[in-house]
């Protein structure tokens, strides 16, 4: 029996030609983006030793640039640009709220045992 | 209840019909299980974070431990897993091709892009498997435990060894035989058992054997552990460091140096890097080999025309979904795990 009442969100993504062809131009464009960060990024890593005076720079670029390269991933990848706001919000909010506060309390409680350890405290 | 709702302007009710975030259903549950997966691995790579912090220097460097290309041998800093991240990328871009030609019902063009991104699936794992082999069979000075007590890594060009000439015969080699094959094997194992002298080595059958082996060059010791002496960090080059570390490998003692990496010790720094490693990349490459069987099962549909029939190729965006994920997590584990 057809139903009236259901909608079928899966035939939104469809598109004609011209549009397909505006879309695939934004898939290259992404793709030698991507391809241009990550070659710089391992020059940077090669040549630049961990011992250098400009090495936090560098650390704190490739933190910087990874996560440009997740977010063209996720946005124009992963389609979640194009997703209603709403379903947007709710996945990338909750994660990084609670992703922060891990990482800044991993890495605080690290820092004080590496403290401790070289005082010999413990 | 239900005679609450009678009075009230038929805008202003939901009525159920319209979905808030206006996604199908298999869509939106992939979304929930990705959001899920990835707090698996930021929890692994925060917990990463979090030992390298407490390890500081100790912790090793990511272009000094992987410098090796397949056929090329040693002196090429990070270019293998550049190679590697830059597969996954492409194979990322293909799938997303496919997806594109799903949404103008292309089956000839969702065949295409998704044999390519099988393809892609399968280069990347491989490339895993021959850096997991490399890194547990590990380089040819290994790490060495100086005299003081300090461990420290060695880098630099190894002297090839050329052969084998037993000086004093055991159960299968005669005197003055020449032995050609398996001498690094042979070499390492003597090392390890502490039967590695000046100019001879105990053989496995008991024969001892004069090592005919090249000079090492641009030696360099670079300290892991702190000792009574050196602390980490330590740098010694040149003949210092070629005198110490053959003073550790011939001193006759066992378990000098060690070799590549297992769960218990490696050459590369403490023990947990070995256990992140093969953690962490051994769960992502399961991602990713069960992302190449997730493909092919749907490609398998995609030929059956099941999709056409259906009127939408949705399964391609869901399945794609997880393969850019896959590709999205080694964008961390590539930073973090090799760069910083």
């Amino acid at each position: 029996m057809e139903r009236d009442d259901i909608i079928e969100y899966s035939l939104h993504g469809h598109h004609d030609e011209d549009t397909g062809k505006k879309i695939r131009k934004k898939i290259w464009f992404v793709t030698i983006l991507l391809t241009v960060i990550t070659i710089a990024e391992v020059a940077m890593g090669a040549y630049i030793k961990q011992s250098s005076s400009i090495w936090p720079l560098i650390k704190w670029s490739f933190i910087v640039l990874t996560l440009f390269k997740a977010g063209y991933i996720v946005m124009i990848f992963m389609h979640l640009g194009d997703e209603k706001k709403a379903l947007r919000n709710f996945i990338l909010i909750p994660y990084f709220l609670f992703i922060l506060y891990l990482i800044f309390i991993a890495l605080w409680e690290a820092l004080a045992i590496n403290d401790a350890l070289q005082q010999n405290v413990i | 209840m239900a005679g609450q709702s009678a009075g009230l302007d038929k805008s202003t009710l939901w009525g159920g019909k319209e979905s808030p975030f206006q996604t199908s259903y298999g869509k939106l549950m992939m979304w929930f299980f990705l959001v899920s997966d990835a707090l698996t691995f930021s929890g692994l790579l925060v917990s990463y974070g979090f030992t390298r912090h407490d390890a500081q220097e100790a912790w090793p460097i990511g272009e000094e431990t992987f410098n090796s290309l397949p056929f090329l041998g040693h002196g090429y800093p990070l270019i293998y897993v550049a190679l590697m991240t830059f597969i996954l990328i492409v194979s990322s871009v293909t799938m997303v091709l496919a997806v594109e030609a799903g949404h103008r019902m292309d089956k000839k063009g969702v065949v295409k892009w998704m044999i390519a991104t099988i393809i892609g699936g399968f280069f990347f794992v491989g490339s895993q498997a021959w850096e997991w082999y490399h890194f547990i069979h590990g380089s040819e000075f290994g790490k060495i435990e100086l005299a003081d007590g300090s461990q420290a890594i060695v880098k630099g060009h190894f002297g090839e060894i050329e052969n084998f000439t037993v000086i004093s015969p055991g159960r299968h080699h005669k005197k003055g035989e020449v032995i050609k094959t398996d001498l690094m094997h042979e070499y390492q194992h003597a090392a390890l058992e502490g039967k590695l002298k000046k100019d001879s080595i105990t053989l496995h059958d008991g024969s001892v054997a004069r090592v005919n082996k090249k000079a090492d060059d641009h030696m360099e010791l670079i300290v892991k552990k702190n000792g009574k002496k050196n602390k980490i960090g330590t740098k010694i080059q040149g003949k210092r460091a070629e005198e110490l570390y053959y003073a550790s490998l011939y001193s006759g003692k066992k378990d000098q140096v060690i070799y590549g990496a297992n769960l218990e010790q490696n050459e590369y720094g403490p023990q947990q890097y070995a256990q992140f490693f093969f953690f962490i990349t051994g769960f992502h490459g399961f991602h990713v080999f069960s992302g190449v069987v997730i493909n092919i099962i749907i490609l398998i549909g995609v030929m059956m025309g099941i999709y056409q029939k259906r009127g939408h190729y949705e399964m391609v965006e869901k399945t794609g979904l997880y393969w850019h994920f896959v590709d999205l997590v080694w964008v961390f584990v590539f930073t973090f795990f090799y760069l910083v």
